[in-house]
């Protein structure tokens, strides 16, 4: 299993450089750059402009130049349009804050989701089979853009009881962890019940009751552990889209997150920011993908590496 | 009184293509020690019998009748009086052992949690004793192999690994759901000779499902014949192995391959099993049977004919004897062309 982890380690360096090379030729191909204005700059600025960042280089001494930063000093540049901040700042500020409400949410998904999940299928076709199932049909429908709004108006406007925006203690956490989670809630609270109702007619359920034992042995000894499977197999590539995904989040609830900093990037070209956080969230979903191998192997005595 | 007793048991399916009845009316006693085999092909209910004694039901299967063990009714008993009857009273053997063991458990924990639950022993105690129960269903290396996942082990030895498991709190009554046929031939042998010897040496009674009727003649003193849910023929191994007296039985019997045959035709019965939601009025068999009369309308009856023999036929005894009367000769299959190139 060790050695498994270091290999797949050793794997993620030339997955993260392909990832690095793909992302800077797109976003160079794209039309446009940073210093792009309506109002064009004079034709001498620019060129100083360009000069000043490297622009003016070819494209593969950027590139070369770009990566030996971040191999030799874990340097991500510096923001082409906030002068006074580099890149290692901007992710250092806004990373901390989506990851709080991102694992909050995460957390929080997977512990009601699962319970709600495993209620649903033990009780299946019962109102409170139903009731799960509505519920997580309608929370799915019900996507976070049109969901925080919503809160805002709830919480801040009529009752008052929530700050609607800013980002400080947890009074400012609980509206984006609860526009962000539902849904993914919902999604794993489906794939819990299918999954569990699949394991609960299963051959060593029967035999597990045939033991003797009390369904809440049977179920929760017995049953969860297959059943949370395919749970764990979505989980990865969920707790990658919550980060990102934090954009909508970021705007509505101005928390301050990686995610606003991600769409400014893409339509200001701020370049270096930009690949800054593609970079991240590539190493994350690499990190991730690893984590539920290694989570399904502890499930799964039959996977060994 | 019987260890096991069941009176008109049926059990049924609500389906979304209609109610099926899998179990029609059964009564069975089962006796201290005693082993009964239940013959019949698939879909004869035998295993819906076994899963209603147990309340193991599938969640749409209902039961009804009367399921006594040891004097307690036991059919649609809540949790709590079901749960101090299982692995303690009545065990289990399934038919698949690789499905039927937890593959995600290693056996020393799937045994202890038994011996824990049932002995309220510790589980130290407990893996010490289910070491001893491996030893006897002949594991070897017992000590050095009840950590290892069932996947680890082989088809026949999983199956041991199930008895031994089904065992640890020495049932009064085991119930072993063909337990041989996910095994090959000669693993078959050695598991149907381990359960006669701890059938003996732990005094238990036995039912044994099966298909095979060459494992039924091994090992059981009484057998039950049953098709379509009801029971059609009940009597001691050497007669009904003997003198058949249901043509159902006969048919069994008959299609048992035998290597002294002449020619290369096996023989089967004609037609296939009924489909329960619908099943044929009288009785089940009539549609395949070579003596079926115009009476077979009507189920008959179970009845005693001989000391310790029923059977539920409306054809004479005597017409049994002399063989089945000629059949009419199936249309011979068209012969197929060559095609020229």
């Amino acid at each position: 299993m060790f050695g498994f982890i270091l290999r797949r380690l050793a794997v993620a360096i030339p997955t993260l450089l392909l990832l690095i090379v793909v992302s800077f030729l797109l976003m160079h191909a794209a039309p446009g750059g940073p210093f792009t204005q309506e109002r064009a700059l004079p034709p001498q600025v620019l060129a100083n402009l360009n000069a000043k960042y490297g622009l003016d280089d070819p494209l593969w001494r950027q590139m070369l130049n770009y990566i030996w930063g971040i191999v030799a000093h874990f340097d991500f540049g510096p923001s082409f349009v906030y002068p006074d901040r580099s890149v290692n700042q901007i992710i250092a500020a806004g990373f901390p804050v989506t990851l709080t409400y991102g694992a909050i949410s995460f957390v929080l998904a997977v512990v009601v989701g699962v319970s709600l999940g495993v209620t649903a299928a033990i009780r299946q076709n019962s109102w409170l089979d139903y009731c799960a199932v509505g519920l997580s049909i309608g929370a799915q429908v019900l996507p976070n853009f049109v969901m925080a709004p919503i809160l805002v108006l709830i919480f801040t406007l009529w009752l008052g009881w929530l700050p609607g925006g800013g980002w400080g203690g947890p009074a400012f956490w609980i509206m984006p962890v609860i526009a962000m989670s539902t849904s993914f809630m919902a999604s794993i609270a489906r794939i819990t019940r299918s999954s569990m109702l699949e394991v609960l007619g299963s051959n060593h359920i029967r035999t597990a009751r045939a033991k003797g034992l009390p369904e809440s042995k049977v179920i929760l000894r017995h049953g969860l552990k297959p059943a949370l499977l395919p749970v764990i197999s979505y989980l990865g590539p969920a707790f990658v889209t919550m980060i990102t995904g934090s954009v909508v989040i970021d705007m509505y609830f101005s928390t301050g997150g990686i995610g606003r900093s991600f769409v400014d990037s893409a339509l200001n070209r701020d370049y270096a920011v930009m690949m800054g956080i593609t970079i991240l969230v590539g190493a994350l979903t690499i990190l991730f993908n690893l984590i539920v191998d290694v989570l399904y192997a502890w499930i799964d005595p039959k996977i060994r590496y | 009184m019987a260890l096991l007793q069941i009176r008109d048991l049926n059990v049924r399916f609500a389906t979304t293509d209609g109610e099926v009845s899998a179990v029609n009316g059964i009564n069975l006693d089962v006796q201290r020690g005693q082993t009964l085999g239940i013959v019949g092909e698939s879909g004869s209910g035998k295993s819906q019998l076994a899963f209603s004694i147990m309340g193991l039901l599938a969640r749409n299967g209902r039961a009804t009748g009367s399921v006594q063990f040891d004097g307690t009714e036991i059919l649609n008993a809540s949790p709590r009086v079901l749960n101090r009857i299982r692995a303690e009273k009545i065990a289990m053997v399934f038919q698949d052992p690789m499905t039927s063991l937890n593959p995600y458990m290693r056996v020393s924990d799937q045994m202890a949690e038994v011996l824990v639950l049932h002995k309220g022993i510790s589980r130290r105690q407990a893996l010490v004793e289910s070491v001893r129960m491996l030893d006897a269903v002949k594991i070897p290396d017992a000590r050095g192999r009840i950590g290892l996942y069932p996947h680890e082990f082989s088809g026949g030895m999983r199956q041991r690994v199930m008895i031994a498991m089904s065992l640890l709190c020495r049932p009064d009554l085991l119930i072993a759901d063909e337990p041989t046929t996910a095994l090959d031939v000669t693993v078959q042998a050695q598991i149907m000779e381990l359960l006669a010897d701890l059938q003996r040496d732990f005094g238990m009674a036995m039912v044994l499902i099966t298909h095979d009727l060459g494992v039924v003649a091994g090992s059981c003193e009484r057998v039950m014949v049953m098709y379509g849910g009801r029971i059609m023929e009940r009597a001691p191994v050497e007669p009904i192995f003997a003198v058949p007296a249901h043509p159902y039985t006969q048919g069994l019997l008959a299609a048992i391959p035998r290597v002294d045959q002449k020619g290369d035709q096996l023989s089967a019965i004609p037609g296939s099993p009924p489909n329960m939601t619908n099943p044929p009025p009288g009785c089940p068999f009539a549609p395949r049977c070579a003596y079926a009369m115009p009476v077979c309308e009507a189920m008959p009856p179970l009845e005693q004919f001989a000391v310790d023999r029923e059977r539920a036929c409306h054809a004479p005894l005597s017409a049994l004897r002399q063989g089945p009367p000629p059949q009419p000769d199936l249309p011979e299959p068209a012969a197929i062309e060559e095609v020229q190139p």
